[in-house]
C-alpha cells in the first residue's frame, strides 16, 4: 500500500492522552438520547403495577374501572399476557403465573395513549390477593434456614479453608473478633430502566436501557421465541447502571410483550420508588471477621464469615469472603458465605459486589488490628503483603498495593500522625484520618469487533460495547488509533446495538479490557492488510473482524487484581452527631491508565459511591410489610454535591505484561471498595469508637459523644 | 470582584430574539392536539389549551391536565434534553428555566404555565457556539452519563442568576451584605448545587466547572 492512496497519519498515538469524551457535546446540549427519548409514531405507554402484599398469590385482578379510562388499550396481568419461554433468569418470567415472591414484584401493566392515562389507569387497576402470613423478610446471622451456597456470584466457590485457623487463632497472642453490618444498598442510577419496543415489518427494535446490547438481544430472543437476527436492541446512550441493569429487567420484557399484545410501539419506564424492587440491589451482609497476630503485626490466622440474603425467585449471593482470599498473608484462613432465601426482591450486582461491602468489613478488622497492636495501619498492610496469591498461590500479574499506600501516604500527609482517638478538637468538632485498601479483580470476557478502512482514509470500527458513562467511546477510540497508528479523529466508533459483532457487557470492570483487546487485534489485522495492499483500496474498503474466544479461553497462569489505598480526613459533630468527609484520597495501581481524564471521573465516582455507603444510604427491608421503606431518592439518601468535599484520585505507574495488549485493568469499580472503610477508620481516630454498623448517620453516632 | 449584569438566561434572551426577529416558525402546533383523540367532551373537560413559549418558540398546545411541563418537553415536544430522574421532585434532572429562574419540570403542571418562557438544555446554546457552562462541563469532564447533565447546566446558569441577584443560600454569611451580589465560593456552588444529584459522582468536577465559569462572569471569588 502506498502513503499516497492510503494515509495512516503521522504519530503521536493518543493512548493515555486526556482526550475529551466523545460524546462530551451531545451530553451537554441535550441531542444525546436514551432510552426512553425514542418515540416511535403512535408510541402507546406501559405503566407498572407492583404488588402490595408482602407474600402469597394474585386472586382475582378487576381491570374493569381501568379498562373504562378513555385512552386505555389494555391491562396485562397473568391471565392475558403473552406467554414466554422458560426464563435463564426467572425474574424475568414476569405475568406467567399468580405467585407474588415478594413486595413490589409486578402483577400487571396497564398500556395507554399517553403517559398520564397509563398511571391513572395501573392506578384504578384492582388486585385481590391471597396473602401468605408467614412472609420472611428478616436477615439474621442465625437463621435457621441458613446454608453454605456451593459457589457465589462470580463463579467463586462459597468456602475456602487453608491451615488450622481454629488453632491459630486460638494460639494467637493479638485478636480481633469483630461483626460488621451492611444493609441494603441501591445502585439508583439516575436514569430510571426504560424500555421502547417497537415492532415492524416482523423485526422488534427495543431502545433499552441496558449495559449490555447482545445480553438483552439474547434473552429477548430465548424468551419470546425469536431469532437474534429478528431482533435489534440499542442502549447507546445509558444514564448510569452500576450494575443495576447488567442484564435485562423486567421494564423490557414489559415493553416486548405490550408491543406484541397491542400492536403498538410501547415505551415502559419503570417509576423510581418501584426500582429497588425490581431492578437490583446489594444484598445486606453480617460479616464476621476475626483476624490472630503475632506482636509483629503478622497475621497468622484470618477468618471472614458472611451471612446475607438472596430472595426466593433465584439464588444471588454477595460474595463479599472472596476479597480476604486475595489480600493478606495467612498460613490459616477461613472464607465463608452463608444465605438465606428470604421473601424479598431478588439481589443482584451493584458496583463492586463482594469485594465492596467485603473490604469495608475486612479493612475495618485490619484498623482494629492496628490499634490493639499500636502500629501505623499502613505498616501493618505492609508486614501483611504475600508473596502469591493466598489462596492460589498464583504469582500477582502486578501487585502494587504497597506503592499506592506509600504514595497515598505522601499525598495525604498521613504522617506524622497522633495515633491516639479523640484527641483534636476544633470547637464542638472531633477530627481524624482513616486509611484502606481496595482491590477488584482483572475481568476479561470474549468479544468480536470489526474494523473497516475507507477509501478517504477515515476508519470505522465495530463492536457492540457499551458506554454507560465510562468514556468507553473514546478509549476504544484511542485503543483503534493507536493500533492502526492513525490520527484519533479518523477513527469512528460504533457501539450500543446489537447488530454489531458481540460483546462482552459493560460490568465487571472488564469493558475496556474485553473490548479493547478485540478492538486491537482487528486494528492490528487490519493494519497488516493495508501495509500489504498494493494500490487503491477497494470501493467499499476493507474490513478485518475479530474475535477473543481463544485468548480468553485460556485461564491466565497469574492472579490478575488492580490494588489501591484511600485516604479520609473526616469531621465529626459532637453535638448534632453528623459526620463530614473533609478530604478524600483514593490512589490506584490499575495498569496502564489509558486516558486520564476520564479514569478520574470513574475513580471520583466510585469513591463518591463510597461516600455515601459509608455517610447516608441506608435501606431497610419493612419487617412487617415486606418490600424496602425507603424506595426513592427522598427516603434513600445519595450523595449530593454538598456532601462531596475535595475529592482526588491519583494512580501509580503500573506495567504489567499479563494483562491485555493495551496493559489496562479495569477502573470502574475499585474507586468504591475502600472508601467506607477509609471514612469509618476515620470517625474512629476523630471519636475512639468503633461503630460496626454502617452508614454512621447522626442518631447512631451522637450517643456515643 | 465586580458582578457583571449578563442575564444568566442569556440562552432564554437569545431564543425569545430568535422568534421576534421572525424566523417564521414563531408558532407551531404541538404534537399533542394530534394525539389520538378520546371522547370529546371528556377531552374539553380534562383539557385545555394553552400557549407555551419554549427556547423562543411558542407552542400552541391542548394538553391533558395532568401533563407535567416535564412530560410536555419530552413526550409531545420532542425535547428530550430535561430528563426525568424521579419524576418527584428529588433529583433535579429535570431542571429547566422558567422566566429565568430554575425549576423542577416534574413538578409543575403544564395547564398552570400557560403563557410562560421556558429554556431547556436545548435553548442554551448560540448555534453552534457552547453556552460557556456547557463548555466548561465538557473541557472539566463534569458528567459521565450523562443523564443528570442538562438538570446541572439548567440549575448552574440559575445559580450564576441567583448568586448576581443576591440570592443569599444556607451557606452565605449572615453578615454579607445584603441585596448585593453573592460571592460564589466553592462551599456557595456545592450548597447551590445540591439539588441536582449525580449518582455518577461527578461533583468536584461540576463544581470546578461552575467555579470557571462563575469566575469568568466575576460572581466567584
Ligand atoms: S425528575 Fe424532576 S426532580 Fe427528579
Ligand atoms: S453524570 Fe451520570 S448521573 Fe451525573
Amino acid at each position: 500500500m502506498s502513503p499516497r492512496t492510503f494515509p495512516l497519519g503521522p504519530p503521536p498515538y493518543p493512548l493515555g492522552e486526556p482526550l475529551v469524551r466523545r460524546e462530551g457535546r451531545e451530553k451537554v446540549t441535550g441531542a444525546a438520547r436514551y432510552a426512553a427519548e425514542h418515540t416511535p409514531p403512535n408510541c402507546a405507554y406501559g405503566w407498572p403495577v407492583a404488588a402490595g402484599i408482602p407474600r402469597g398469590r394474585v386472586a382475582a385482578v378487576d381491570t374493569a374501572e381501568a379498562l373504562a379510562l378513555p385512552g386505555v388499550i389494555t391491562v396485562l396481568t397473568h391471565e392475558n399476557a403473552p406467554r414466554l419461554a422458560a426464563a435463564e433468569d426467572p425474574t424475568l418470567s414476569l405475568l406467567q403465573e399468580d405467585r407474588v415472591p415478594h413486595r413490589g414484584w409486578y402483577v400487571a401493566l396497564a398500556v395507554a395513549d399517553t403517559i398520564e392515562t397509563a398511571r391513572a389507569a395501573a392506578e384504578a387497576v384492582r388486585v385481590t390477593y391471597e396473602t401468605d402470613d408467614d412472609a420472611d423478610v428478616l436477615l439474621r446471622a442465625d437463621h435457621p434456614r441458613m446454608y453454605e451456597p456451593e459457589k457465589v456470584n462470580g463463579g467463586y466457590p462459597g468456602t475456602r479453608e487453608r491451615g488450622d485457623f481454629e488453632g491459630a487463632f486460638a494460639a494467637a497472642p493479638v485478636t480481633v473478633d469483630a461483626t460488621y453490618h451492611v444493609p441494603p444498598l441501591h445502585n439508583h442510577p439516575m436514569e430510571p430502566h426504560a424500555s421502547t419496543a417497537h415492532w415492524s415489518e416482523g423485526h422488534l427494535t427495543v431502545h433499552d436501557s441496558s449495559q449490555g446490547a447482545t445480553k438483552v438481544c439474547e434473552d429477548l430472543a430465548a424468551l419470546f421465541k425469536l431469532d437474534t437476527s429478528e431482533i435489534t436492541v440499542v442502549s447507546e446512550h445509558v444514564g448510569g447502571g452500576f450494575g443495576s441493569k447488567g442484564t435485562p429487567r423486567p421494564q423490557v420484557v414489559l415493553a416486548v410483550m405490550a408491543a406484541r399484545h397491542t400492536g403498538r410501539p410501547v415505551k415502559v419506564s419503570v417509576p423510581r420508588r418501584e426500582m429497588p424492587a425490581v431492578v437490583g440491589h446489594r444484598a445486606p451482609t453480617i460479616q464476621r471477621v476475626r483476624l490472630g497476630a503475632g506482636n509483629d503485626g503478622v497475621i497468622t490466622a484470618l477468618s471472614h464469615e458472611i451471612a446475607t440474603h438472596t430472595s426466593t425467585v433465584t439464588e444471588f449471593v454477595e460474595q463479599a469472603a472472596v476479597p480476604a482470599r486475595v489480600m493478606y498473608a495467612s498460613p490459616n484462613s477461613r472464607t465463608v458465605h452463608r444465605v438465606v432465601p428470604l421473601d424479598v426482591p431478588t439481589p443482584s450486582w451493584m458496583r463492586a459486589p463482594g469485594e465492596c461491602p467485603g473490604m469495608y468489613a475486612l479493612e475495618s478488622a485490619m484498623d482494629e488490628l492496628a490499634v490493639q497492636l499500636g502500629m501505623d495501619p499502613i505498616e501493618l498492610r505492609m508486614r501483611n503483603e504475600p508473596d502469591t496469591e493466598p489462596d492460589s498461590d498464583r504469582a500477582f500479574s502486578s501487585r502494587h498495593l504497597v506503592g499506592a499506600l506509600r504514595d497515598g501516604a505522601e499525598r495525604f500527609r498521613w504522617l506524622p500522625r497522633d495515633p491516639r482517638p479523640g484527641v483534636r478538637r476544633e470547637g464542638d468538632l472531633l477530627l481524624g484520618t482513616g486509611v484502606a485498601a481496595s482491590t477488584y479483580p482483572v475481568l476479561i470476557a470474549a468479544s468480536a469487533a470489526e474494523a473497516h478502512a475507507d477509501r478517504d482514509g477515515t476508519f470505522r470500527i465495530r463492536v457492540n460495547a457499551t458506554d454507560i458513562g465510562t468514556g468507553a467511546r473514546t478509549v476504544l477510540a484511542q485503543i483503534a488509533a493507536g493500533a492502526l497508528m492513525a490520527p484519533e479523529d479518523r477513527v469512528r466508533i460504533e457501539i450500543g446495538n446489537s447488530d454489531l459483532p458481540p460483546a462482552m457487557l459493560a460490568g465487571g470492570s472488564a469493558g475496556i479490557g474485553s473490548w479493547g483487546w478485540v478492538v486491537h487485534k482487528a486494528c492490528t489485522a487490519l493494519r497488516a492488510r493495508l501495509r500489504d495492499h498494493v494500490g487503491p483500496l477497494p470501493a467499499d474498503g476493507l474490513t478485518v473482524a475479530a474475535d477473543t474466544r481463544q485468548e480468553t479461553s485460556e485461564r491466565s497462569p497469574y492472579a490478575r487484581h488492580s490494588f489501591g489505598a484511600t485516604f479520609a480526613e473526616v469531621q465529626v459533630d459532637t453535638v448534632t452527631g453528623e459526620i463530614r468527609v473533609r478530604r478524600l484520597m483514593g490512589v490506584f495501581a490499575a495498569g496502564r491508565i489509558l486516558n486520564p481524564r476520564t479514569a478520574r471521573s470513574q475513580f471520583i465516582g466510585g469513591m463518591t459511591m463510597g461516600l455515601g455507603m459509608a455517610l447516608t444510604e441506608d435501606s431497610e427491608v419493612d419487617p412487617e410489610f415486606g418490600g424496602f421503606a425507603g424506595c426513592d431518592l427522598a427516603g434513600y439518601h445519595v450523595p449530593a454535591c454538598a456532601d462531596a468535599p475535595r475529592i482526588e484520585a491519583y494512580w501509580v505507574e503500573e506495567e504489567d505484561p499479563h494483562l491485555n495488549p493495551m496493559g489496562s485493568k479495569g477502573i470502574g469499580e475499585i474507586g468504591i471498595v475502600g472508601t467506607a472503610a477509609a471514612v469509618t477508620n476515620a470517625v474512629w481516630h476523630a471519636t475512639g469508637v468503633r461503630l460496626r454498623d454502617i452508614p454512621l448517620t447522626p442518631d447512631k453516632v451522637l450517643p456515643h459523644l | 470582584m465586580q458582578p457583571t449584569n449578563q442575564p444568566a438566561d442569556a440562552g432564554g434572551a437569545r431564543a425569545a430574539g430568535a422568534a421576534r426577529s421572525g424566523t417564521g416558525a414563531g408558532t407551531h402546533a404541538g404534537t399533542a392536539t394530534a394525539r389520538p383523540a378520546r371522547p370529546a367532551e371528556a377531552a374539553a373537560e380534562q383539557s385545555s389549551a394553552l400557549v407555551l413559549h419554549v427556547n423562543g418558540t411558542a407552542y400552541e398546545l391542548t394538553l391533558d391536565h395532568r401533563t407535567t411541563v416535564l412530560d410536555v418537553l419530552r413526550e409531545h415536544l420532542g425535547l428530550t434534553g430535561a430528563k426525568k430522574g424521579c419524576d418527584h421532585g428529588q433529583c433535579g434532572a429535570c431542571t429547566v428555566l422558567v422566566e429565568g429562574r430554575r425549576a423542577n419540570s416534574c413538578l409543575m403542571l403544564a395547564v398552570a404555565q400557560d403563557g410562560r418562557h421556558i429554556t431547556t438544555i436545548e435553548g442554551l446554546a448560540d448555534g453552534e457556539r457552547l453556552h460557556p457552562l456547557q463548555e466548561a462541563f465538557v473541557e472539566r469532564d463534569a458528567l459521565q452519563c450523562g443523564y443528570c447533565t442538562p438538570g446541572q447546566i439548567c440549575s448552574a446558569v440559575g445559580v450564576l442568576q441567583e448568586a448576581a441577584d443576591g440570592f443569599p443560600s444556607h451557606v452565605t454569611p449572615a453578615d454579607a451584605p445584603q441585596g448585593g451580589p453573592v460571592q460564589l465560593t466553592v462551599e456557595e456552588i456545592r450548597e447551590r448545587m445540591s439539588g441536582n444529584l449525580c449518582r455518577c459522582g461527578a461533583y468536584p468536577r461540576i463544581v470546578e466547572a461552575v467555579h470557571d465559569v462563575s469566575t469568568d462572569q466575576g460572581v466567584a471569588s
